[in-house]
């Protein structure tokens, strides 16, 4: 059966599963991923199948969990590791920044790092602190990381395959408050480039680029727009390194009108960045300032607060509004 | 004497990892001058044992205290548990069956030592006096803390694990330099015993002599994993290879982890340095809320646990010895309910924050961008219909 419909986590589950059969290079690394099958069951009967040779319970410890995925990568193996939730991926960060992203180009590209580092990420599920974090911008912001985020359990299967072929470290970020949408997945497909932009919605008066999480908030709002006569195309970007400028320069050639969402800090986040390229793009077809809808500077909040914190349909409306009556 | 019940070096023997490959055994063998010896006072059925360096000697008053600790501390645990069964609190961290050590541990401390804990130690704030009903905003989802640190000399809950046994060497390093004669406590998990910051406060508290006492609680599991998942040495003889002395103490022994940690603190004052404890002690519950121990864990092993309940087992020392009578028992079943209703109420009742609290505290001098932004929220939410978004 190609097509089948699966939750979000399912799919991420069957593709890790596809990729340790085909490739005996493979291993699944991380806290709790053997017979807990992760805290998210994302893992959830590998280690069953698989065997602990293949799907690793591993010292709590994130810096050795990566360290150590990078000298088995070294060694020739392609280690998918879990980080157990984003805010848990800092004592790692020394290894990811200064060691993964860097080793490729001060080797004069004689060696790879086939090194996947899953991060649930974002909020929206009641968590406590350091569980509901998005600190993609953080990564993208260093050379030599590729970050992915599906948005989609179709994306999820696939992009998570493309990730562990690539000979890259990817930083796959999964929105972990859609592990429980479901959606359609066709093993058979051919899927679309892991960095490439896929065009969500259609629309003519105004593009919403998101990814991840937001994909989701973006296209309830093109469809609430729709009711009041606008036209919202929505752009799910899922690559924020590299990022597909291309198909939002071709979007916003039409539409004229660009909306940033995402649910980390709007300062210094990926939306910046986009604001500032496109602006370079598309100066002359803008007809409003490229307006961004994300977190606030502020820690991120105890969850009785986070609706408040993370954009949801009416602060996505409104910035639409807004970009409209330029 | 050093007491080791056949179950205690049954499970010693799991966490030194001889369970695995011959050579990886081999290796934990040799490294181990002798069985790993469990300081116990109390045996689990109550008698009373002596050990030659670290007895202690309480007043029967001091041992009612002691129970009177444990069983309110259980209770406040179980109500939070119902109280997140009940969708009054996001997640609950039970401690249930580390009552001991918590309590001994922290019946050890005088008020101007200062405690670091990971999101476990309610036992501990109980002892430190944090209103219970404090521990369980951040829980609920109304706060990341909730309480002034300060104010009990009681840190906030961490839950990045290990992250606090360098701020708690850091704080040891600075009541050395004040020339004061507080100890610091850092208590931590098996598991976190994994972590960098862990070896890398062994390393700073060693050399600067800190006066600070590790307290682990090796509760035999971190979620999902058993702790062969995380060593293969016994964990308090790791403090050897740092220089300074690691003890392993029956954590279902309230006395003896009172004892052990009592000499260990007082050897921080005396200016000579750090000290590991390892309480040995198990995680009767599930990890929290979240987990589900039935997909990793054999029922047995909490059976064989629930006979060293360290709650029965001073219980049937105080019986034992007529500390202790049916009209202590009653009144402190009425205090335990009472303290239940009042948690509950004080749950119930906790108001939700308000949504300015967002940008509230961000920084301690007030930053531009963090005033435009809670401006432009307070425009934005004023520009709801009253009532429509609060
Ligand atoms: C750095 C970090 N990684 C992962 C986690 C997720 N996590 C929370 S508690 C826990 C297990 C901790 O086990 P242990 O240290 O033995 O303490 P216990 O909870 O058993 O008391 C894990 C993996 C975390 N909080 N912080």
């Amino acid at each position: 059966m190609a097509v089948q419909k699966l939750p979000l986590a399912k799919a991420l589950n069957e593709s890790l599963r596809k990729a340790l059969e085909s490739d005996p290079k493979v291993l699944i690394m991380g806290e709790d991923v053997g017979k807990l099958g992760g805290v998210f069951r994302v893992t959830d009967g590998l280690q069953k199948d698989f065997g602990e040779d293949r799907v690793i319970d591993t010292p709590l410890a994130e810096s050795g969990i990566v360290g150590t995925a990078i000298g088995l990568a070294l060694r020739g193996y392609r280690p998918v590791v879990e980080i157990q939730f984003d805010g848990f991926v800092f004592p790692a960060y020394d290894q990811i920044v200064t060691q993964l992203a860097k080793m490729h180009a001060r080797a004069l590209g004689k060696i790879k790092l086939p090194v996947v580092v899953r991060i649930p990420y974002g909020g929206g599920i009641g968590a406590v602190e350091h569980h509901s974090e998005s600190p993609e911008a953080l990564f993208a912001h260093v050379a030599g990381l590729k970050v992915v985020s599906p948005s989609t359990s179709s994306d999820a299967y696939w992009m998570l395959q493309q990730a562990i072929q690539s000979d890259d470290p990817v930083i796959f970020f999964e929105p972990k408050r859609r592990y429980w949408d479901k959606g359609e997945v066709d093993t058979e497909a051919i899927p679309g480039e892991l960095h490439k932009a896929r065009v969500a919605r259609e629309g003519s008066d105004l593009t919403l680029a998101a990814y991840g999480p937001m994909v989701k908030v973006c296209l309830e709002a093109a469809a609430a727009a729709q009711e009041e006569g606008k036209s919202v195309e929505v752009l799910d970007l899922r690559s924020m390194s590299p990022i597909d400028f291309d198909t939002i320069q071709t979007s916003v050639e039409k539409t004229r009108h660009l909306v940033v969402v995402h649910e980390a800090p709007v300062f210094y986040g990926s939306g910046a960045e986009i604001a500032a390229r496109i602006t370079e793009r598309c100066f002359y077809h803008l007809e409003a300032p490229v307006l961004r809808v994300g977190g606030y500077h502020a820690p991120y909040p105890p969850a009785r607060l986070e609706e408040e914190y993370l954009p949801g349909l009416d602060r996505v409306l409104d910035a639409v509004d807004r970009s409209l009556a330029y | 004497m050093t007491v080791e019940s056949t179950a205690a070096r049954k499970t010693t023997r799991r966490s030194s990892g001889t369970k695995r490959t011959a050579s990886a055994s081999a290796g934990a063998k040799k490294s181990q001058t002798s069985e790993p010896e469990l300081v116990q006072l109390l045996t689990p059925e109550g008698e009373r044992v002596q050990h030659p360096d670290y007895d202690i000697d309480l007043s029967a008053d001091e041992l009612r205290g002691l129970y009177r600790d444990m069983v309110l501390t259980r209770r406040f645990d179980a109500e939070a548990t119902s109280l997140q069964r009940q969708g009054e609190l996001g997640l609950w961290a039970s401690l249930l069956g580390q009552e001991a050590a918590q309590i001994g541990s922290a019946r050890a401390l005088r008020d101007d030592d200062y405690v670091f804990p990971t999101y476990r130690e309610h036992g501990v704030a109980w002892c430190r006096g944090v209103d219970p009903a404090n521990l369980l905003g951040m829980f609920r989802g109304v706060n990341h803390g909730g309480w002034d640190p300060n104010s009990n000399n009681f840190h906030l809950y961490t839950i990045v694990i290990g992250s606090q046994t360098l701020h708690a060497t850091g704080y040891a390093m600075g009541v050395a330099k004040d020339g004061a004669d507080s100890a610091v406590i850092a208590y931590f998990g098996d598991g976190a015993s994994s972590q960098g910051d862990v070896a890398e406060s062994f390393t700073f508290s060693a050399v600067y002599n800190a006066p600070v006492v590790f307290f682990c609680q090796n509760n035999q599991w971190a979620i999902s994993e058993p702790t062969e998942k995380q060593m293969r040495v016994p964990l308090y003889q790791r403090a050897q290879g740092f220089g300074f002395p690691g003890v392993r103490v029956d954590g279902n022994d309230v006395l003896a982890c009172l004892a052990v940690t009592r000499w260990a603190l007082e050897r921080a004052r005396r200016g000579e340095g750090p000290t590991l404890v390892e309480a040995f002690t198990y995680r009767m519950g599930a990890h929290t809320t979240s987990d589900d121990p039935t997909k990793y864990r054999a029922d047995e092993e909490r059976e064989a646990w629930e006979a060293k309940d360290p709650i029965l087992r001073l219980r049937a020392y105080l019986e034992r010895e007529g500390h202790a009578d049916a009209a202590f028992f009653d009144a402190l079943e009425e205090e335990s309910e009472t303290l239940g209703k009042r948690v509950r109420e004080a749950v119930r009742s906790m108001p939700d924050p308000d949504h300015m609290a967002i940008f509230e505290n961000v920084y301690a001098d007030g930053h531009a961008l963090v005033d435009e932004e809670r401006a432009q929220f307070a425009a934005y939410q004023a520009s709801f219909a009253d009532g429509e978004v609060k």
